[in-house]
């Protein structure tokens, strides 16, 4: 456990909706460590010492062991965020081996994440099945809304995590147990910074960005959208009782990501439902597509 | 935020590397462009580290300027901002450096 800092993971559950079924995630990332600093670690070494890495030994102890222990360099060139790209790299290939389209759905919070899903559940009901993955720091609200929405569900709750990572959605997918062919939206944590650094093994990034925000949000949060393919404008019902403007918008986001995809919806009036349809349908068959590519 | 659980990354990567021995430095390499604030990183790695093998160990940050090679001109360009453009004045291009975050080395207490 991870007791000295907190960090992301210590406290994240998983709530299955479904079953009403609880587990929690231990903080993984001291499970490696030795509790024990006292111990004597010099004298663990043995044939598999060299391991796998490159050593520059600066130590004179072939010549004369006696003399002081030096220091040993290792050349570790690791990816920092490796254990999350492998673990997420998983999930890419459990998504592409039951041809599901997964779509990593971003925005700060209160942008309507939740409010496009209900709506597009209703909207797909019938023709496209879709699975929700839902990240919140606390609460299953939104994880409940979903599934009086019509949709299967599980609710990641991060406790101080301010992101998903790949591990919990491996977990979540155990609980959802998405069937081949469906749409998995993972809505994460509110937020337009963190997540940008965490691949949970989507197809795409879609950022939700509602027009009650201001034009320069892509400038402000730049990482985030030029790691987004698609873009959703939201809540344009809005567009003529305020002072947006779309089109400064639209030009920030070509400043950060001239390749983005923009949509644009309000999952209130319904305008736009029906392209943002569309698209989630073409990426279905894309997803599929390339399962086999 | 997200500096805390990347430096428990570091952490872990170190650790795994350091098969028990007491590490006395670590090397990271941060792109300029790679979303983490090393100042952040270097103040929860004391906290990350305590009760580990890494505890005592200084950390070293290098930061990689970003670089960018434009898809309609070109040339190469440093991109010292996400908002940079070309100086032709293009926003497609490639950053092929300054997004790294990598754990480089570390130096560990040598073995008799």
């Amino acid at each position: 456990m991870c007791a000295n800092c907190g960090c992301q993971g210590e406290k994240a559950t998983i709530l299955d909706l479904q079953t009403g079924a609880t587990t929690s995630i231990a903080g993984a990332h001291h499970d490696h460590t030795h509790d024990h600093p006292s111990h004597p670690h010099g004298h663990e070494h043995g044939p598999n010492d060299a391991s796998d890495h490159h050593h520059h030994d600066y130590r004179h102890g072939d010549h004369a062991p006696h003399h002081h222990k030096g220091i040993d360099v290792v050349d570790v060139e690791a990816r920092i965020l490796k254990k999350n790209d492998e673990l997420a790299a998983k999930n890419r290939a459990w998504f592409a081996g039951r041809e599901i389209l997964a779509l990593n759905l971003v925005s700060s919070p209160g942008a309507g994440k939740t409010t496009l899903l209900e709506r597009t559940i209703g909207d797909l009901a019938g023709t496209l099945p879709l699975f929700v993955i839902e990240g919140d720091q606390a609460t299953a609200n939104d994880g409940e809304r979903i599934r009086r929405a019509g949709a299967a569900a599980v609710q990641v709750n991060t406790g101080t995590g301010c992101h998903l990572d790949a591990d919990m959605v491996t977990r979540a997918l155990a609980a959802l147990k998405p069937p081949p062919g469906a749409v998995v939206m993972i809505e994460n944590v509110g937020n337009l910074v963190c997540p940008a650094l965490f691949d949970l093994g989507e197809r795409a990034k879609v950022v939700i960005f509602p027009v009650t925000d201001g034009e320069d949000k892509p400038l402000k949060y730049p990482h985030i959208f030029a790691a987004a393919a698609t873009v959703l404008f939201s809540k344009i019902d809005l567009l003529p009782h305020i002072d947006f403007s779309l089109a400064e918008a639209i030009s920030n986001v070509r400043k950060v990501n001239p390749y983005a995809k923009m949509l644009q919806v309000s999952p209130r009036s319904g305008q736009g439902m029906a392209d943002w349809c569309d698209w989630l349908r073409a990426e279905l068959a894309a997803a599929r597509q390339s399962a086999f590519a | 935020m997200h500096e805390l659980s990347i430096t428990c990354s570091i952490v872990e990567t170190v650790t795994e590397a350091a098969r028990g021995r007491k590490v006395h430095r670590v090397v990271v390499e941060i792109g300029e462009l790679s979303g983490v604030m090393t100042d952040s990183i270097a103040f929860w790695f004391p906290e990350v580290a305590r009760g580990t093998e890494v505890e005592a160990a200084d950390l070293e940050i290098r930061q990689v300027p970003a670089v960018a090679r434009c898809e309609v001109c070109g040339i190469e360009f440093p991109t010292p901002s996400m908002l940079t453009a070309c100086p032709c004045g293009s926003y497609r291009f490639k950053r092929f450096k300054g997004e790294e975050l990598n754990v480089k080395s570390i130096e560990l207490e040598g073995v008799l």
